[in-house]
């Protein structure tokens, strides 16, 4: 079993556009061997994964493709779709990134896995398949699998489903698992057990994997080489210790300092400009335009990827008097000293959703506490990051606050002011001192409005003029770093990038007080990612404005930040000073979720000692008592049988633990 | 590696010192219409065919209501363009006057009864609640109930009223189907950011629906429009059978094309005259919708 398993040489794949053919992937080669994992990185449009689809064979017809893929030295290119089903599936696998269309809903879980079994071995009887299948789910770590495996997709939770999607993958003890962005969808420290289980799917079964994903930080702690992708090539490509230790090409170098780190609180430098359309590319490096070491042989010559040292291979004419230099200026926007002017308070805050039941007789049966009387304030030119995975609540609380009705319980004062008692005039004055930006800056621009006028509605609301409107948006415009001839165009002609700056234009118009950005850069290519959250750091320094930042990305949060609070099922488990409690988090939930963020750095990630939660978060419906984490909790495991009873009796409150630094938990 | 700033100044980067002008949607639009030829080409239609409805008449020696007993059943000719029908009426003079009441009844009642589903389905999807049950509840009653049958009932109130009552009866009965789409969407629209960030800015709920809603409907606004002004010129007649509306000696295109449909093989011109007018009135009412629509929607290439 020498040899590599998958041999990918000269690909080119095409399909033709509107404009023109589009060039998805440009003459790509590597290599895998068994039981080697490769990443491969790139950011969205890098044809990272058209080259995968290439090699199942499951690109659309009207692609075009061309050059060799060879899979244990069998070429695959150019074999019918009846030959490729032989291989796929029980020789090559495929773990998708979203586990919910990856499983048919009407089936069982362990109907699937069996099936997979059965469609690829003909001899294997019904009761055989099943029993293997509940060994394979039992694998990969769902407990109870025998039980389990009789459920149906929707009773399991993305982390759970997608632990499913690689028993299947591994059903059939395949050579090659190709995993594309398998974590993205999920939660951090979801995403920490997924990605354990894969490392034991590829130990249990010795298959080469080929690991795509545009987050460097998972790449880091799992591939053995890392290729890294733009505008269609592989631009550099090596073991992972060194591309990330001593990046070759300015591409690799620009990326891992724009993406933020949770131990690393540096300014981030973000690259200029976006990449390249794959219709016509001119002559030359593609990354040219935007590279900082540009020369005039790179205009005009497309550079080979060639050996730089040792195994370490890159793109780049200037590829080897590239030493990265961590000459990374410190610039961190320290906080104003005192805490005097409090914009934003929120008291005891409870929102509820009924559940109700019955078509013609609708009857309450309970109801979700997805806020549970949670408190915190900010106060003037500050900024709180309030953190917490998917359903803990976040997105609620900043609705309940923008709504400014009347909440379950607690209240929300904005500029001291209680919002539910305003009447209706001075709740609209004051929200113009509370303004928005959302996470979807597709979404949350009017595609059929002018950016200009996009930009002028909140002026136009609140009773400004026509002129005085006009030269506000130039000098917003100004502001975010766009230039005035985007102001008649339409947020379609826009990079993600670009429009969320006009969202945040939007957002600043009325000179807020206080700005609420709902997980403001998840949506962006990491390149994109670090001018927006520089673009933030910079208003908030020149403007004093106030920033609620909800997000589930602890890394974004660590970037801009002063003080945090983590939720977890609707109530706040940890808050206080960022420095502090990044530095020393007390509550078990904190210190599992800072452990669980990879972090972009090959020797430390490998070094970290990881806590990684057993079990996903509890239904919100019916809540743990007492201590909503205790059914996760790692620290209770080390307790004496009194203290646990203490845990499910009694819900601990915040207490304090230092001078701006609240927990609540029973034994921080 | 030197320190970039910024992620993304447009490369193009024109140096931007005098502020450039700042056009609203408004302007943008009528900018953008301006721009497509066939649209414009249509406009040019209907103008047309209202000058030649009014003025032509006043060239032709014969009135719609009179009859040339030396000529039944004439082909066009040229004492008579367009013909004869069986009791001497001159075709060219009936279709002239049928198309002064036509052209404006369909576009009238085109845009009166897009506007309506607009309102109402726009209404009860954003507000919910209240508002919503009370305008699905009136808008399914009147789904459900023939529209034919509480004209012929209602019929007497109407004797003697002029057509501006007709073009209401007929807005009336054709909104209910556009108002349960139009609300449809709005439900799916309502959801969206762009809305929700208007709401959170202060955006009264008629603004939000003026602003964002509906444009973001346009195009299955306009096509519901275009289509319905054919369709209202055609069922006119079926409305005349009641007594009201246009009534002999007086024609519509309606009455017309219906007279002429029996004799579409034997006498041509009977049929022809009128339906070629009819269908050159919508074929450019279409035009022009198809303009508006890609002005409106940014995403339809062309000119900005």
């Amino acid at each position: 079993m020498t040899g590599p398993v998958l041999e990918v040489d000269g690909l080119a794949v095409s399909f033709p556009g509107e404009t023109g053919r589009v060039q998805a992937v440009r003459g790509l080669s590597y290599a895998v061997g068994p039981g080697e994992v490769l990443g491969i990185v790139g950011e969205s449009g890098s044809g990272k994964s058209v080259s995968s689809l290439a090699v199942m064979g499951l690109l659309p017809p009207n692609a075009a493709v061309s050059g060799s893929i060879r899979f244990r030295g069998r070429e695959l290119l150019g074999l019918s779709d009846k030959q490729l089903s032989a291989i796929r599936g029980r020789r090559v696998a495929m773990v998708f990134q979203d586990p919910l269309s990856a499983l048919t809903p009407v089936f069982t879980v362990g109907d699937q896995v069996a099936e997979a079994l059965l469609t690829h071995d003909r001899d294997l009887s019904g009761r055989d398949a099943r029993r293997r299948a509940v060994e394979l789910l039992d694998l990969v770590g769902i407990p109870d699998a025998a039980n389990r495996s009789r459920a149906y997709p929707h009773e399991f939770s993305g982390g759970m489903r997608q632990r499913v999607v690689i028993a299947m993958a591994i059903a059939c003890d395949p050579d090659l698992i190709i995993a594309d962005e398998p974590t993205t969808a999920l939660d951090v420290t979801v995403q920490a057990q997924v990605l354990d289980v894969l490392r034991t799917a590829r130990d249990v079964t010795g298959a080469a994997v080929v690991l795509i994903t545009h987050d460097l930080g998972v790449v880091a702690g799992f591939a053995d080489r890392v290729m890294v992708m733009y505008a269609g090539r592989a631009v550099e490509t090596g073991p992972t210790d060194a591309v990330y230790a001593h990046p070759r090409m300015p591409y690799t170098l620009g990326l891992l300092r724009a993406v933020p780190r949770l131990d690393a609180a540096a300014q981030l430098v973000p690259i200029e400009g976006h990449p390249p359309s794959l219709v016509g590319l001119p002559p030359g490096c593609p990354f040219a335009p935007r590279c900082p070491m540009v020369i005039d042989a790179c205009r005009t010559t497309e550079p080979e990827l060639s050996v730089v040292d040792g195994e370490q291979y890159a793109a780049c004419l200037r590829g080897k008097e590239i030493i990265a230099d961590d000459s990374a200026t410190e610039l961190r926007v320290t906080t104003a000293g005192g805490r005097d002017r409090i914009v934003l308070s929120v008291h005891g805050l409870t929102k509820t959703f009924p559940i109700t039941k019955g078509s013609v007789f609708r009857r309450r049966v309970g109801a979700v506490h997805a806020v549970d009387g949670i408190s915190f304030d900010i106060a003037e030119g500050e900024t709180l990051g309030l953190v917490g995975e998917s359903g803990c609540g976040k997105t609620t609380t900043l609705m309940e606050i923008l709504g400014m009705a009347k909440p379950r319980a607690g209240h929300v004062e904005i500029l001291g002011r209680v919002t539910h008692e305003l009447d209706k005039a001075a709740r609209k004055a004051l929200r113009a001192d509370v303004q928005v930006v959302f996470q979807d800056p597709v979404a949350s621009l009017d595609p059929r409005l002018p950016v200009a006028d996009i930009i002028a509605e909140p002026l136009r609301v609140h009773g400004h003029d026509r002129t005085a409107a006009r030269a506000r948006v130039a000098e917003l415009l100004d502001l975010v770093g766009l230039g005035q001839e985007h102001a008649h165009r339409f947020p379609g002609e826009f990079s993600g990038g670009q429009r969320q700056r006009i969202g945040i234009a939007r957002a600043l118009a009325l000179r807020p007080k206080l700005l609420v950005l709902d997980e403001p850069v998840s949506a962006l290519d990491v390149s994109i990612q670090a001018g927006v959250i520089n673009l933030l750091d910079e208003l908030k320094a020149k403007l004093g404005v106030a920033y609620l930042v909800v997000s589930h990305d602890l890394s974004v949060i660590r970037h801009l930040a002063d003080r945090v609070a983590v939720m977890y099922l609707g109530r706040i488990v940890e808050i206080g000073a960022a420095d502090e409690v990044f530095a020393g988090p007390s509550h078990p939930y904190t210190q599992a979720l800072l452990s669980a963020v990879p972090i972009p750095d090959p020797p430390v990630e490998r070094r970290r000692e990881r806590i990684v939660l057993t079990g996903d978060l509890p239904d919100p419906a019916h809540p743990p008592a007492g201590c909503p984490f205790h059914t996760r909790c790692f620290r209770r495991l080390t307790l004496s049988e009194e203290d646990r009873s203490r845990c499910v009796g009694t819900a601990p409150t915040l207490a304090s633990h230092g001078v701006d630094h609240d927990v609540a938990c029973h034994f921080a | 590696m030197t320190l970039m700033r910024d992620d993304e100044v447009s490369a193009s980067a024109t140096p931007v010192e005098a502020p450039v002008e700042v056009i609203s949607r408004g302007r943008l639009v009528l900018r953008r219409f301006r721009r497509r030829r066939l649209a414009l080409a249509g406009l040019v239609v209907i103008v047309l065919l209202y000058l030649l409805a009014f003025v032509a008449p006043v060239f032709t020696p014969w009135r719609y209501d009179d009859l040339d007993y030396a000529a039944f059943l004439s082909a066009p000719s040229p004492s008579h363009w367009f013909g004869t029908t069986k009791i001497g009426e001159d075709v060219f003079a009936q279709v002239m006057r049928g198309l002064q009441k036509s052209l404006t009844i369909g576009l009238l009642v085109g845009v009166i009864s897009t506007s309506v589903s607009a309102v109402v389905g726009a209404t009860a999807g954003y507000l919910g609640g209240f508002a919503n049950r009370v305008l699905m509840w009136v808008t399914d009653l009147l789904l459900v109930l023939p529209a034919f049958l509480i004209i012929a009932i209602a019929s007497p109130w109407f004797k003697g009223a002029n057509w501006l009552v007709f073009v209401a009866l007929l807005a009336a009965f054709n909104w209910m189907i556009t108002a349960r789409i139009v609300r449809g969407m709005t439900l799916s629209l309502r959801e969206r950011e762009f809305v929700l960030a208007a709401k959170f800015m202060g955006q009264p709920a008629w603004r939000i629906i003026a602003t964002h809603i509906l444009p973001n409907m346009a195009s299955l606004l306009i096509v519901d429009a275009t289509i319905n002004v054919g369709v209202a010129v055609l069922t006119e007649t079926s409305l005349s059978f009641f007594g009201f509306g246009v009534q002999p000696p007086d024609v519509s295109l309606g009455t017309l094309i219906a007279a002429g449909t029996g004799s579409a093989t034997t006498y041509p011109w009977l049929f022809l005259a009128p339906a070629g007018f009819l269908v050159a009135f919508v074929l450019a009412v279409n035009l022009v919708g198809d303009g508006l629509r890609d002005a409106i929607d940014p995403s339809s290439g062309g000119g900005r």
